[in-house]
């Protein structure tokens, strides 16, 4: 605060030119910045895949990641499935009966399972519960010298630190949306069925008759995406991780932050791109938009 | 044995981190098998230095030869293979949270060494007992262990290759004085039982006094004219009290001097502009 008041008293001093003079070195320098953190999260992003391809992080490591990132995110991204397919069916349920529409409802909760809440809701479980700790954990061991501690001992961190957490969130993720989408579903029906009281046989009909193949690969496939964002921009902010507690804490946060805007993102690109794929494989195909 | 061949050379590096600038211009060479003690205030470059010795942080000009090659040109991989030459004792340990203090001390073997895993648990053992831990720690974690027990974890995973140059970082800073003198103790030992060249940065001047054969002071640069070298000391332990310049004699008497002045001009600016502030 005493900074800022600082700054402004003598931005007066200086009269108008001396602030409008100001502004644009503070947009300079801001310009500056952006470009320099873009320039090594591209660096960074490089570097991970270039040990990628050159050595294979050792199995204990790698299956210990793995455990931790997949098998125990599990749960929760099948408890958070199960209850957005419920929450879909009550949502669209008044909308449906107005026109009559209820047996259809397994359609509607299917397809944007299988699409699109399922890849996007397993990211964002994944990005909440594993992308934050990564950063925190990484973050921790930066502000403590234990990177440095690596490196020193002729261990390349990124080959030893962020391969395998980046190998585990590509590898992993499409276990955990198949689950949200299954669960999903499982939920959707449920309610549909038990709560709502529709017929199950119609409501599996075109439940069926909405979902095809691709819709499942779609999801996968854009899940693969989010994983490998998750991966990198988490280990990106543990490794650049600022001095001290506050540090840690921001770093966990931007992680989970730039790793949902850049989901969000990218999902709008990557359903625009693989409906025009669908669109040149099966041009007359109609299940893209109606089933 | 000190021998008249320099093991690590640094001909006029410069180290800055964005506008500050660390290290200016700074030339020294270290014989190999001497003990160097680099001291100096909070803030001066000394662990900056130290991680410059072997590679974590590069000069923006100068150069730094480490067994007659240029260590700062090397690429990553050559890096990486010549730094199992270096141990370094971090000034908190830095031991990984999430292994146990065996996996510690073994994951440099592990990198490094494709042998049988039954020498390499002889090896850790030979290490652990030097450094006077019973093997009960091995299945310990680093957070069940006191500062002074996560030291000597630290120096047994720093010894473990077998190293020809040990880089401590203060190592003594936050222990009682029992302790400290429990790892100064080690640290002579180490060096005469191995005949390594140790670089030890301390502010410690019993530390500096006792271990090592040779001292240089650094002084910040933010205190410095643009003219001043940044080495302010450079002898033998014995020759820093004879010293004639004042900003060596107070650090080494551990006096403030100036700083007190200072301190209370600082006092009295933020008294008068507390009225300022919204």
């Amino acid at each position: 605060m005493a900074g800022r008041y600082e700054s402004s008293t003598q931005a007066q001093r200086r009269g108008l030119f001396g602030s409008i003079y100001d502004s644009i070195a503070d947009l300079g320098s801001l310009v500056q910045r952006t470009i320099e953190t873009l320039g090594d999260m591209v660096l960074f992003n490089l570097r991970t895949l270039t040990w990628l391809v050159t050595r294979l992080p050792q199995r204990a490591t790698l299956f210990n990641n793995m455990y931790q990132i997949g098998v125990l995110s599990l749960p929760v991204v099948a408890l958070t499935g199960i209850f957005i397919g419920m929450v879909l069916a009550v949502q669209s349920y008044t909308q449906f009966r107005v026109f009559g529409l209820e047996t259809q409802l397994g359609g509607v909760i299917n397809k944007s399972m299988f699409r699109e809440l399922g890849p996007v809701l397993a990211a964002t479980m994944l990005a909440g519960r594993v992308g934050s700790a990564m950063a925190a954990e990484l973050g921790t061991m930066r502000v403590t010298e234990q990177i440095d501690a690596l490196a020193s001992m002729g261990a390349n961190p990124i080959q030893f630190l962020v391969v395998p957490r980046f190998l585990s969130c590509l590898l992993l993720i499409p276990s955990l949306t198949i689950m949200a989408v299954f669960m999903g579903a499982v939920g959707g029906e449920t309610y549909c069925v038990f709560v709502l009281d529709i017929d199950m046989h119609h409501y599996t009909v075109n439940a069926k008759k909405f979902v095809e193949n691709w819709d499942l690969f779609y999801g996968v496939i854009k899940s693969v995406f989010f994983g490998a964002t998750i991966g990198l921009v988490s280990c990106y902010r543990g490794f650049h991780c600022e001095p001290g507690a506050e540090g840690v804490g921001q770093a966990a946060t931007a992680a989970f932050v730039q790793s949902f805007v850049i989901i969000i993102v990218l999902d709008l690109f990557l359903s625009i791109l693989l409906d025009e794929i669908y669109l040149a494989i099966w041009p007359l195909n109609p299940g893209l938009f109606a089933g | 044995m000190v021998s008249a061949e320099p093991i690590i050379a640094m001909h006029d590096l410069h180290v800055r981190f964005g506008r500050q600038h660390v290290l200016r211009d700074l030339s020294l060479s270290i014989p190999r098998g001497q003990s160097l003690a680099i001291i100096g205030e909070s803030g001066c470059g000394k662990t900056v230095l130290l991680k410059t010795i072997i590679g974590l942080v590069r000069p923006q000009q100068g150069h730094i030869e480490f067994d007659q090659q240029r260590i700062d040109r090397l690429s990553d991989r050559d890096l990486a293979q010549e730094r199992t030459r270096f141990g370094f004792v971090f000034q908190n340990a830095a031991l990984f949270d999430s292994m146990t203090v065996a996996e510690n001390i073994l994951f440099p073997l592990r990198q490094h060494r494709s042998s049988q895993r039954a020498s390499h648990e002889e090896e850790m053992l030979a290490r652990l007992a030097e450094v006077g831990l019973p093997t009960g720690v091995l299945r310990k974690r680093p957070a069940e262990l006191s500062g002074g027990m996560r030291k000597r974890v630290g120096l047994a995973r720093a010894l473990v290759m077998q190293p020809e140059v040990l880089l401590y970082d203060e190592p003594t800073t936050g222990l009682d004085p029992i302790v400290s003198d429990v790892i100064n103790e080690l640290m002579m030992r180490t060096r005469n039982s191995y005949d390594v060249t140790s670089i030890i940065v301390t502010h410690d001047m019993k530390t500096a006094r006792k271990v090592a054969d040779r001292v240089v002071m650094l002084y910040p640069l933010s205190r410095l004219d643009p003219h001043e070298p940044q080495i302010i000391f450079d002898g033998k332990p014995t020759e820093i009290d004879q010293t004639a310049d004042r900003r060596v004699s107070q650090f080494v008497r551990g006096e403030a001097g100036d700083r007190l002045m200072e301190m209370r001009e600082g006092m009295e600016k933020s008294n008068d502009s507390r009225f300022r502030l919204p």
